[in-house]
């Protein structure tokens, strides 16, 4: 944790209210402990990279946020609400504000790139006028650059543009929190350096609060407000990312050996 | 989700599994009243299910209805009974052989390609993706899959039974020479209400057990492309063994209400 005090006082002061607050959470999977104790304070507006090996418990951290995982201890208020206490009703409503980008990006595979988009503009917010669809669905496509892509399968998407089409579906909705799961992993440099600037482009235009789990430095650089490492199920660093670079500790060094 | 997350061996992991069943139960027939049917996938499903199904259960009624009649006409010839032959095969078809080996082609056919796409819509996130954009997974995936199933295997086994008699038929006239009416009469004038009807109910039941283990199996299956495997195959020897339990259920039932 000593880091963590180092880098404290060069964080930039965050503003805006806590639209994510989490303290000391917990979660198990049978006899193997993931996440041992996870404070933070994600504030509006903020994009917030963590950092961390695999296994570490960020991916179940962000489960955790949306509903998908139920804690073993600590709170999770999102919105002020605690989610482990949501009804499903209260659950969904949650949801509708978050929008989770997965590693993979998800899409469901036997839909068109136009089906996938309509999908939650259907389902979830119950729109009818198929002009005011369309419009949403170019809005977005236009937003990722790939308008040419809207009859075509998820099959026929390289990894690149399956990745942007799920941050479309995700943005169409108009998600006040965004949270990515390695949103860069496995593509090459080029196609990665695009998607954490089309991320940092998307947080600016729809004005979201993010929080991006990532193993790609260059994603974190891009993106990052403020960085945090994680090890063994909980934070051992917080700073900016310029603040990091320069840490004693070992894990975070480790992070940004390759980084000039 | 908290029972699955824990690792439990043994009569627990047994009773879990039970517990998760119950609990699936209940979310798939709340989702059938819960209003927002999702109409276009359940004719989707109808349509890949029931259509696509035919000319497999139509080739393997006809093969059963023709090669029945070749294996019992040695028999009834040394009791000089040949002319029973279209009476004894409506029987066996319409009341067991046409049910249950429909059923066990479409627990073959149908559970394992459900379970299949399920367990690797799970394993790509695309089930979790659906629940944190605050659709409802279980009302779009599963309960028009499970509805479609319990009401196409009634309608393929008619089917089925139609066309094994057609090949009963065919096989009859290598031997014997009967025309199609005298045929079809016999086999009409064979049965009645109380063969029919137990028969017809039955499948509803084995259709329904088929639509559900396939939808459990594949929605419950883990992460992991093993388990999409793991998912198809238990899904068809759990649906093939609940076929043969309904069906010594409904010949229980049957013969106590209509064969005393």
């Amino acid at each position: 944790m000593e880091a963590v005090k180092e880098h404290k006082k060069q964080t930039p002061k965050p503003k805006g209210e806590v639209v994510i607050n989490i303290k000391g959470l917990k979660k198990s999977f049978g006899k193997k402990i993931v996440l041992t104790d996870i404070t933070l304070d994600v504030h509006k507006g903020e994009n917030v990279v963590i950092l961390g090996k695999s296994g570490t418990g960020k991916s179940v951290t962000i489960e955790c946020i949306v509903g998908l995982l139920k804690p073993d201890g600590g709170t999770l208020k999102v919105f002020n609400d605690e989610v482990a206490d949501m009804s499903d009703d209260k659950l969904k409503q949650l949801r509708m504000k978050i929008g989770f980008l997965f590693q993979s990006g998800a899409l469901y595979d036997s839909m068109t790139v136009r089906e996938n988009l309509e999908f939650p503009l259907t389902r979830v917010l119950k729109m009818k006028d198929q002009q005011e669809i369309d419009e949403r669905v170019n809005e977005v496509l236009e937003g990722v650059g790939l308008v040419d892509a809207v009859d075509k399968l998820p099959a026929d998407l390289s990894g690149g543009m399956r990745k942007r089409i799920g941050l479309a579906r995700t943005l169409i909705i108009k998600p006040e929190i965004m949270l990515y799961d390695e949103p860069t992993t496995g593509l090459d440099p080029i196609t990665s350096r695009e998607i954490s600037e089309l991320i940092l482009n998307m947080q600016k235009k729809y004005k979201t609060t993010s929080v991006i789990i990532t193993h790609d430095m260059e994603c974190a650089r891009i993106t990052a407000d403020r960085v945090l490492v994680m090890n063994e199920g909980k934070f051992i660093a917080e700073g900016s990312f310029d603040s990091l670079h320069k840490s004693n500790n070992e894990i975070v060094r480790s992070f940004f050996k390759d980084i000039s | 989700m908290a029972v699955q997350e824990q690792e439990l061996t043994g009569w627990k992991k047994w009773l879990a599994g039970i517990g998760d069943q119950c609990v699936f139960f209940s979310r798939f027939f709340r989702n059938i009243f819960a209003g927002g049917f999702e109409w276009s996938e359940f004719v989707r499903q109808c349509y890949e299910i029931g259509y696509k199904s035919m000319m497999l259960v139509g080739i393997t009624s006809f093969i059963m209805g023709a090669v029945l009649i070749l294996q019992l006409r040695p028999s009834f010839v040394k009791f000089g009974e040949e002319n029973m032959l279209p009476t004894s095969l409506t029987v066996a078809l319409i009341r067991e052989i046409g049910p249950v080996i429909t059923a066990l082609i479409c627990a073959g056919k149908i559970a394992s390609s459900i379970g299949a796409e399920l367990g690797s819509m799970k394993v790509t996130e695309q089930i979790d993706a659906m629940e944190v954009s605050g659709a409802n997974p279980v009302q779009y995936l599963v309960v028009t899959r499970i509805i479609a199933v319990t009401l196409m295997v009634p309608l393929l086994t008619v089917i089925g039974d139609l066309i094994g008699l057609m090949g009963g038929f065919l096989a009859l006239n290598f031997t014997d020479s009967i025309s199609f009416y005298l045929y079809f009469h016999k086999c009409i004038a064979s049965i009645d209400f109380t063969d029919f009807l137990p028969a017809f109910v039955k499948t509803i039941f084995f259709g329904f057990a088929i639509g559900f283990v396939g939808c459990y199996k594949g929605f419950n299956s883990n992460k992991g492309t093993a388990s999409v495997g793991v998912a198809a195959n238990s899904a068809v020897v759990t649906a093939s063994l609940w076929i043969f339990v309904i069906d010594a259920f409904c010949v229980q039932i049957t013969s106590l209400l209509f064969y005393k």
